[in-house]
């Protein structure tokens, strides 16, 4: 892994305008991701992690809208660039596989028209034979046979679907993929050859990739990095492996401790209570009400998500700095 | 000896469709026996990909659809020859808990109707009041406050309650089996721990026997007794769930276990899948052992379907690898 930054998230702010108040769906988050990594992003539905996608997309909708912060890709903030500016940076330099992508295909279209509805609006040069030969080479990089082109989606199965939706995303080579559940709905063998798939055409690429998700097993799979929301806020992150062996903070070990495992049989500790409403968050840290370890200084005072070691960072009172 | 069986499936085979051109339909499950005795509760998991025939299984045991072939049968009785009172205590005694928590709701009304209906239906209350307690006492079980809860509409509510009070809701028929589709699937993860230990409890307390329908072999893992792994509508290896799960011994159960996403940076998956694009699609020739064609041992002799074989753990497999042990006797 190189140290090139791909995109850097500087205290990105995202919030819905409700009645009387604002819920702020992604609470000042900053990251880093580095060129040719992939990053995970976990944590409970409504969490905010399709919101920080599509906010880094410019894809939300309202009542959703980014309060501020930045998000530098190539040397340009996304979050502050003109409509034509975002159209052109969308898919070529950065590209969505958003949850569900492969129930969006259109149905009455063939595959490949839909591909080379994406290249046609970036690459206005090209003549029809040259996108199709481009969307065949495609089709092989995703494990696809070049007669999926000429099907209608219902023609494939759910794992073909997804992987078309991955050729999409790298019809233009961009330098960040961001992946929303990428294998929700997808059965484990399936789940299997799409993450395959999509970490081959990264690899390939040397794309920084973002994939969001809650189950953790997959992310041990295939992150590099990981990174823990809860209600709005990153409260850690820390590279795949050392997160696992010693996570840090408390949501983060009940999440760990939380999940069944295939070879032994034991007691599932679940996490106590529910995610907080976003409406309606606790004082201090918003986790304090489930956690266990949670002193009176938790109940008034946010923590900051803080450099603990040199590559780890995490949002807990209780957490000491570790020298590195 | 068949007074001892509560839900029974006897050879059950369920064809959808079926033409001039392709007689015989899509083909879900194929030559079913499964049976849940009355004297011990278990938690039976039946695992599978989609289109495996996993939530065939389970409409056919909650009578939501007939079979083509074989009988389902409840407490000797054929779910489609019953009399409107045995039909009746069955549908009272068999409940089903779904996959989405939030469809099974009507949005409009509050939850007290979703628990009162079972309760006029099956009239289990003379008053009001104790109404009112059978539902607080269903509730507690599954570790909510009747405060939290009543009074409220669907949407108030998080999927993890959504999903306890219909398992509350099957609680206050006092069922003898629940069948469960994929109940936890749609649950985050730090909840789905406690509703998997809820379901537990169901066996444990009430002696409820779960038919647990899932393609999570981990959580069938942690709280099933038996499991069937099915195949494009065939069982291809049964047997006790842990042992099954530590010691697969059909290819395909292998690969479904190496598949898992296990939790541990350290142990990645090993090698590549493939999947040959004729494995796709539904239907199509069922002569051999279906899984050949994805199968890395396959041999001349699965051209023919294989019967059930003894496995290295004592398992039953569908395989001609285990073909020198001997068949399985067809004792339940």
């Amino acid at each position: 892994m190189s140290q090139d930054i791909a995109l850097q998230v500087n205290n990105l702010r995202v919030s819905y305008k409700t009645g009387d108040q604002d819920v702020k769906a992604v609470d000042d988050v900053s990251f880093k991701l580095y060129a040719g990594e992939r990053l995970g992003i976990v944590g409970e539905s409504g969490s905010g992690k399709t919101t920080l996608a599509l906010a880094l997309m410019r894809l939300h909708k309202p009542p959703a809208y980014i309060m501020g912060g930045e998000a530098i890709l190539d040397g340009s903030d996304i979050l502050a660039l003109e409509r034509e500016e975002i159209r052109q940076t969308r898919w070529s330099k950065l590209s969505l596989i958003p949850q569900g992508s492969m129930n969006s295909l259109n149905p009455v279209i063939k595959i490949k028209y839909q591909m080379a509805d994406a290249i046609e609006a970036h690459e206005r040069g090209w003549s029809r034979s040259e996108s199709m030969k481009h969307i065949a080479h495609l089709l092989g990089r995703v494990g696809l046979p070049e007669s999926v082109a000429e099907m209608y989606p219902h023609e494939l199965s759910g794992g073909m679907k997804q992987r078309v939706c991955i050729a999409l995303a790298i019809i233009l080579e961009p330098s960040v993929i961001i992946a929303d559940e990428p294998t929700s709905a997808l059965d484990v063998v399936v789940q299997r050859v799409v993450m395959q798939t999509l970490n081959d055409v990264q690899a390939q690429l040397n794309a920084a990739m973002i994939i969001i998700g809650h189950d953790m097993g997959l992310m041990a799979q295939s992150a590099d990095r990981l990174a823990v929301m809860y209600a709005g806020k990153m409260v850690e992150v820390s590279p795949i492996s050392s997160f696992f062996k010693d996570p840090q903070h408390p949501y983060s070990k009940l999440l760990i401790s939380s999940l069944p495992s295939p070879e032994e049989k034991r007691e599932l500790a679940g996490i106590p209570g529910s995610q907080p409403s976003l409406l309606d968050l606790p004082s201090g840290c918003a986790f304090h009400p489930r956690c266990p370890v949670a002193v009176d200084h938790c109940k008034q005072v946010i923590p900051e998500l803080r450099d603990i070691s040199g590559d780890r960072r995490a949002a807990c009172h209780l957490v000491e700095e570790q020298a590195s | 000896m068949k007074s001892k069986h509560l839900l029974e499936f006897d050879n059950v085979t369920m064809a959808f469709g079926g033409n001039r051109r392709n007689p015989e339909g899509v083909v879900a499950l194929e030559d079913l026996n499964l049976v849940i005795r009355d004297d011990e509760p278990r938690i039976i998991a039946i695992a599978g990909e989609s289109g495996s025939g996993k939530t065939t299984l389970a409409r056919l045991g909650l009578g939501m659809i007939k079979p083509t072939g074989g009988q389902v049968i409840y407490k000797g009785q054929d779910l489609w020859e019953m009399s409107t009172q045995e039909r009746r205590d069955y549908r009272r005694e068999v409940q089903a808990i779904f996959q989405d928590p939030f469809a099974v709701y009507n949005p409009f009304y509050t939850i007290d109707r979703l628990l009162l209906t079972p309760i006029r239906t099956f009239k289990l209350a003379k008053k009001k009041a104790e109404a009112r307690e059978l539902i607080e006492d269903a509730l507690t079980k599954v570790g909510l406050r009747a405060d939290e809860v009543l009074g409220r509409y669907p949407h108030q509510l998080s999927g993890g309650q959504r999903q306890r009070i219909v398992v509350a809701r099957s609680l206050l028929l006092q069922p003898k089996i629940i069948v469960a589709d994929e109940p936890v699937s749609m649950i985050d993860a730090s909840l789905r721990a406690n509703i998997l230990t809820k379901l537990k409890e169901l066996r444990d307390e009430f002696g409820i026997s779960l038919l647990y329908i899932t393609h999570d072999l981990a959580t069938a893992h942690q709280i099933s007794d038996v499991i069937f792994v099915l195949y494009r509508g065939r069982v291809v290896e049964m047997g006790d769930a842990s042992t099954v799960i530590r010691h697969p011994q059909h290819p395909y159960t292998q690969l479904l276990v190496s598949s898992i996403p296990r939790p541990d940076p350290e142990n990645t998956w090993e090698g590549r899948v493939e999947i040959p694009l004729e494995e796709l699609t539904p239907g199509g020739d069922r002569q051999g052992c279906l899984f050949r064609h994805r199968c890395p041992h396959a041999m001349a002799e699965c051209e023919t379907t294989p019967g059930q074989y003894v496995g290295s753990y004592g398992q039953s497999v569908a395989c001609y690898l285990y073909s020198e042990n001997g068949k399985v006797a067809e004792a339940h």
